[in-house]
């Protein structure tokens, strides 16, 4: 499909594109049936804008037609001919598992990547950005998933950073005040980043992007840092900007979302495009089918009898280590045998404190923290390990894992004490290595050997093997963070099953995760934890997004929104 | 144009072969600053490099080749503990200086006396002298965040005035005529630091340095401790995930490469110098830091490299006295080594193309 040239004349290729999609949307009902949910393109202001503006488009024209882009690599083809286009006013998503080339074909896009063969039009004319300042020219914007910005600087100095001219602080400010408000993105220019929450952060990049008048706005996975609230405000958002002909490119693997927002989707698999369709027609199931290859099965929980407290956490506060961490503030819960707690939340609000600790990383009274009625809240990771509490920290590389060290002796990192890996300080690399082995057999992680360093595993398979190294060596409790973040759909559901059948062991699982999905799926109870405080704790059959979202704090300083 | 790419790890191959490489680049840019200078460039490599080990006076300069080697392996082989874990010591020099001072003031003490108790003494004191210098930075760091770089280095001229003092005052000799000085412990044998089998070159610092070896390649590659130093210095997180204290980690390895540095300058007063004296350090200290690096911070890689780097330094010595090459140009020669390595290494961690010229 989408196999022609890109043609000069713009009427022609409105034509071809919406030819393009009566016949090859495998996925679409009928052409005409999505012809009324395409507000952008029924949108009269954008037509008769055009029109005044002289430049005698279609409304229907395409913004950004991507014709046959190759990007190879080393061993990977990261982008095999792909070719898709995208519509003035149009939100398109761009859907794939981890390591489907997404990010590849998005920076070349962005003009940070060049591709290897392939063309891309934008508004007619040849688009070949040799770097992002010149893609940024051309009108195409970007936010990226993690956030570019100095915590010690304020919105407006960030902002400014970012530009090529900067006006001067006051205008800027000014500026800034207007588009927020007009998309409905409420923002004090003068309030440090540091002290922002990561919905707020968003809303800088976002303000930064808008202030370039973009034809096209990327976005990268940007709801996985909002609550429901906020991810509804941004979607107003969004909408509005589309109906002022901005086109959107929307990256993301929640696939309710893209039914809820998108017009068209793009999907991607080991770097082919292998179909499009419309997401409001297509079920969320037959996209993931799409973006896997095959069905995949859901993690299976079987009922379980809960034994007793093995976890009691009661008045935790602790301060950050960090500047700009998230400070604990008197956190009760317990988790009993065989129990799954899962801890929502939006980033930033205190779950890597909460990990640490739990793992013994961060030591607090010790009458704060009790495994098995043992006061445990000064030892240390060592010393907590020994008695069974055992954690999977969020970032794997350079904090589960070493990056440049093998899996070996990334295996020795927590597995020393219990798998019993050393005698009297003296290590057992034999017995670690067959550790190394178990882990890599039971948990599936595709690498080479034991010998690969960290850093060469994909997120998905390092992720395996953290995890697995935890289950592996028997928990009494085991902490999790983010067991599946950035970890595509057939790991995330072996993981998740790893979790459950670990609690039906008998263990007490905490899993905390900003995966609300993933938190229904497998808890048994669900709290949340907003600036660094626990809410109430929940059975979590029954609970409504709506109530979850209050649990994790509503909308972030959205009390004043209105779109 | 030259395109580099991150290495999905780090090619053990490379990384044995740019310490190679660099001696090579740095033969060929010496031998044309050499040559720039007036002098054969080809016959001054060769008188740097050949001349100590395969030439006429070959019998005299290869003991010295273990002379000078020891001091740098020992001294290097501490360092790299800490420099594998992200503590920079930098003041070895003056840890060298330290236990020179003590380990010749304990021996000193007992003379004239004769006991076999008085080397082993002096062994000790000299350890515990550099242990302690080293103690300061690694106190400060932990108590107060100091930065153990500078730290450190500044007690290295701070430990070159107490040399200057000691060689003046409390450990002139009183029969110096004068003169500023210690005794020469050479001439008094239950200090002296004497070549184990004469003519070889090996006094007891060359075993200590072989020792050393030894210990830290069991500790990097068989013991938790070596492991959680490496952990450490590769992911700080992840060591203290894996339940390291970077505190006593810091402490241990300042004190361990103090208390090595501090071994080295007391097997160097007692043996092949003799005598503690205002310019007793010749910045043996500082030569291991490029002695580490070039190793590898692998203990055998290091010992190689200790040998390389006193070989550059008899070399040089034998060029300065045939050749005129002045003295800085040798110094320019060894810096030269490490930052060709240090340049060589990105082979280590990128795999280099050749693309065409057009913009990527």
């Amino acid at each position: 499909m989408f196999l022609y040239a890109a043609s000069g004349n713009a009427h022609k290729k409105a034509e071809v594109w919406r030819r393009n999609l009566r016949n090859d949307n495998i996925l679409s009902a009928e052409w005409g049936n999505s012809r009324d949910t395409r507000r952008s393109r029924t949108n009269p202001r954008l037509r008769l804008r055009d029109v005044i503006a002289g430049k005698g488009q279609y409304v229907t024209e395409n913004l950004l037609t991507i014709n046959g882009l190759t990007k190879a690599y080393p061993g990977v083809v990261a982008n095999d001919t792909v070719s898709f286009e995208i519509g003035v006013g149009e939100v398109h998503a761009l859907l794939g598992e981890n390591g489907a080339g997404k990010s590849t074909l998005v920076k070349m896009i962005y003009g940070l990547v060049k591709p290897d063969s392939g063309t891309m039009t934008l508004k007619g004319a040849l688009f070949a950005p040799s770097e992002p300042r010149v893609a940024r020219v051309a009108g195409v914007a970007m936010v990226f998933q993690h956030f570019s910005l100095f915590d010690a600087l304020n919105v407006a100095e960030n902002v400014a950073l970012g530009m090529e001219n900067p006006p001067k602080q006051g205008d800027l400010a000014t500026r800034i005040r207007d588009v927020s408000e007009t998309y409905g993105l409420p923002l004090d220019p003068y309030r440090m980043v540091g002290d922002l929450s990561a919905g707020e952060r968003q809303r800088v990049e976002i303000i930064r992007c808008l202030l370039q008048d973009p034809k096209l706005l990327i976005m990268d996975e940007p709801t996985s840092v909002l609550t429901p609230q906020e991810v509804e405000i941004l979607f107003a958002t969004l909408r509005k900007l589309t109906s002022e002909g901005v086109a959107i490119l929307y990256i993301s693997h929640k696939l309710e979302e893209i039914r809820a927002l998108c017009d068209h989707a793009t999907i991607l698999r080991l770097g082919k495009n292998v179909g499009t369709c419309i997401p409001r027609d297509t079920s969320a199931r037959e996209m993931a089918e799409m973006m896997v290859g095959s069905a995949f099965e859901a993690p299976a929980r079987a009922g379980r009898d809960l034994g007793e407290v093995a976890l009691d956490v009661t008045g935790l506060s602790l301060n950050s280590p960090g500047e700009f961490g998230t400070a604990l503030k008197n956190i009760h819960f317990t988790v009993q045998e065989g129990e799954i707690l899962g801890i929502g939340g939006v980033a930033g609000n205190g779950q890597d404190e909460l990990l640490g600790a739990l793992s013994g990383e961060l030591q607090s009274d010790a009458e704060a923290i009790k495994l098995k009625g043992e006061p445990i809240g000064r030892m240390g990771p060592t010393a907590r390990r020994e008695m069974g509490l055992l954690s999977a920290p969020e970032e794997r590389l350079g904090h589960a894992a070493a990056p440049d060290m093998s899996l070996i002796e990334n295996a020795l990192l927590t597995g020393a004490q219990r798998e019993n890996l050393m005698n009297r300080g003296f290590l057992k690399w034999a017995d670690t290595r067959s550790f190394a082995k178990k882990i890599i057999e039971e948990f599936d992680v595709r690498t080479p050997g034991p010998d690969n360093a960290a850093r060469s595993l994909s997120g998905g398979n390092l992720q395996k093997f953290v995890i697995g190294r935890e289950v592996l060596q028997r928990p009494e409790v085991l902490v999790v963070n983010q067991p599946t973040w950035g970890v595509d759909a057939a790991a995330a559901a072996s993981i998740r099953q790893a979790l459950l059948d670990l609690a039906a062991g008998g263990t007490a699982v905490i899993c905390i995760s900003q995966d609300l999905d993933e938190l229904m799926e497998i808890s048994d109870r669900f709290c949340a934890l907003n600036e660094g405080r626990l809410s109430d704790i929940r059975p979590a059959q029954g609970l409504s997004v709506d109530e979850i979202g209050l649990m994790m704090g509503g909308a972030h300083g959205m009390e004043v929104a209105h779109v | 144009m030259l395109r580099l790419e991150k290495r999905p790890q780090p090619s053990a191959f490379w990384s044995w072969l740019t310490p190679l490489i660099a001696v090579v680049v740095t033969m060929i840019a010496g031998g044309l600053l050499f040559g720039a200078l007036g002098k054969p460039p080809i016959e001054a490599i060769r008188t740097i490099f050949w001349e100590p080990i395969f030439g006429e006076f070959s019998f005299y300069y290869r003991p010295q080749l273990l002379v000078k080697g020891a001091p740098l392996v020992l001294i290097a082989i501490g360092l790299s503990l800490g420099f594998r874990a992200g503590i920079w010591n930098i003041g070895a020099e003056g840890q060298y200086i330290i236990g020179a001072i003590c380990g010749a003031a304990v021996g000193l003490a007992f003379y004239p006396t004769e006991s076999w108790v008085i080397f082993p003494l002096m062994v000790l004191a000299g350890a515990l002298g550099g242990w302690a210098w080293a103690m300061i930075p690694a106190l400060l760091k932990v108590r107060f965040g100091t930065n153990e770089i500078l730290v450190s280095l500044m007690l290295v001229y701070v430990a070159e005035q107490l040399l200057a003092a000691m060689a003046l005052g409390p450990l002139k000799n009183p029969e110096g005529f004068g003169f500023p000085g210690s005794r020469n412990l050479q001439q008094y044998p239950s200090a002296h630091n004497a070549e184990i089998i004469t003519g070889s070159g090996m006094h007891w610092g060359v075993v200590a340095a072989l020792v050393a070896v030894i210990f830290a390649y069991i500790l990097l590659n068989r013991h938790i401790l070596g492991y959680h130093i490496r952990l450490t210095g590769q992911a700080p997180r992840a060591a203290r995930f894996a339940g390291v204290r970077p505190r006593l980690l810091i402490l241990f390895c300042l004190g361990a490469s103090g208390a090595l540095a501090g071994l080295a300058g007391m097997f160097e007063v007692s043996g092949p110098t003799g005598q503690i004296s205002i310019d007793f350090n010749v910045g043996y200290g500082f030569t291991a830091i490029i002695v580490a690096f070039l190793g590898r911070l692998h203990p055998v890689g290091i010992m190689l490299a200790g040998l390389l780097m006193a070989l550059t330094y008899i070399g040089g010595e034998i060029a300065q006295s045939n050749l005129g090459l002045p003295a800085a140009a040798i110094q320019l020669f060894q810096g030269m080594l490490l930052f060709f390595l240090l340049a060589v290494d990105v082979l280590t961690n990128y795999r280099v193309w050749l693309t065409s010229t057009e913009a990527a």
